[in-house]
């Protein structure tokens, strides 16, 4: 399924990534899907549950404490799910994926977001080298959930 | 007595494409139970093979995470509406990480 983006949606997740540097960002996309197509109109930041105190342990366990802080790692508060979905139906928009940086590092997944993700969500990742926000992609879980698959993202004028 | 359960995008193509699913049941585990029967696709992605709910998975009851209220016991009534919330984590592979 194609993927459309406005320019200031590409924008405003790039400069999120750029703001939480060394740190990982995300946040959620919301827009319609039309046709074979998902049209993504919004970027919400969210803040990055690993950064909190307690770092979101009680949703879900770290799985190598020690290892694992807000430097390489990304959890969303359910609760802020929970809102920005029911404010996005309220608006005719649905969520349609998520996003996250990779602070110094590629574009591409890793083994622990292909282990997390959710089929059919788009989840866009951009990369950050040292405090700047360099190549965006897009990726779409395999049915089988064995890779991620690339997903052409398309910048469109609303 | 139903309540009603909504389902999270990536989980409606096991659902009939429903957004929520109406279900007689006193307590969510009853109500996953039951929707789980009803769609069984559905159940490896809520359910590990030990029958325990996946980590990767919140259920809601309102406004409220069940972990901290009864779990798979917590009681519903009518009123309420239970979510099924995906785990949205990622991050880099970690022998990246050496500095």
């Amino acid at each position: 399924m194609a993927i459309k983006l406005a320019p200031e949606t590409f924008d405003a997740v790039r400069s999120h990534a750029a703001r939480e540097y060394p740190n990982e960002c995300c946040g959620v996309l919301l827009g319609r899907v039309e046709g074979g197509t998902r049209e993504i109109l919004e970027a919400v930041p969210l803040p990055n549950l690993r950064a909190a105190p307690g770092g979101g342990e009680d949703v879900l366990p770290l799985e190598s404490p020690g290892l694992e802080s807000e430097r390489n790692r990304f959890l969303i508060d359910p609760r802020d799910q929970l809102r920005v979905e029911k404010d996005a139906r309220a608006r005719g928009l649905e969520v349609l994926g998520y996003y996250h940086s990779h602070p110094d590092h590629p574009a591409r997944p890793s083994i622990y977001d292909r282990d997390h993700a959710w089929p059919w969500y788009a989840y866009i990742i951009v990369s950050v080298q040292r405090g700047e926000p360099q190549e965006l992609a897009c990726w779409v879980l395999a049915a089988d959930r064995s890779r991620f698959e690339p997903e052409p993202v398309e910048t469109v004028n609303r | 007595m139903a309540v009603k359960v909504v389902i999270p995008t990536p989980l409606r193509q096991y659902t009939e494409k429903r957004e929520s699913v109406e279900i007689p049941a006193r307590t969510v585990g009853e109500a996953l139970a039951a929707l789980t029967a009803q769609y069984a696709d559905l159940r490896k992605h809520l359910f590990s093979s030990d029958g325990t709910l996946r980590s990767f998975v919140n259920v809601y009851v309102n406004d409220e995470d069940i972990r901290f209220l009864q779990k798979e016991q917590t009681p519903v009534t009518e009123k309420d509406i239970i979510s099924i919330v995906p785990s949205i984590a990622g991050g880099l592979p970690l022998r990246c990480v050496c500095s």
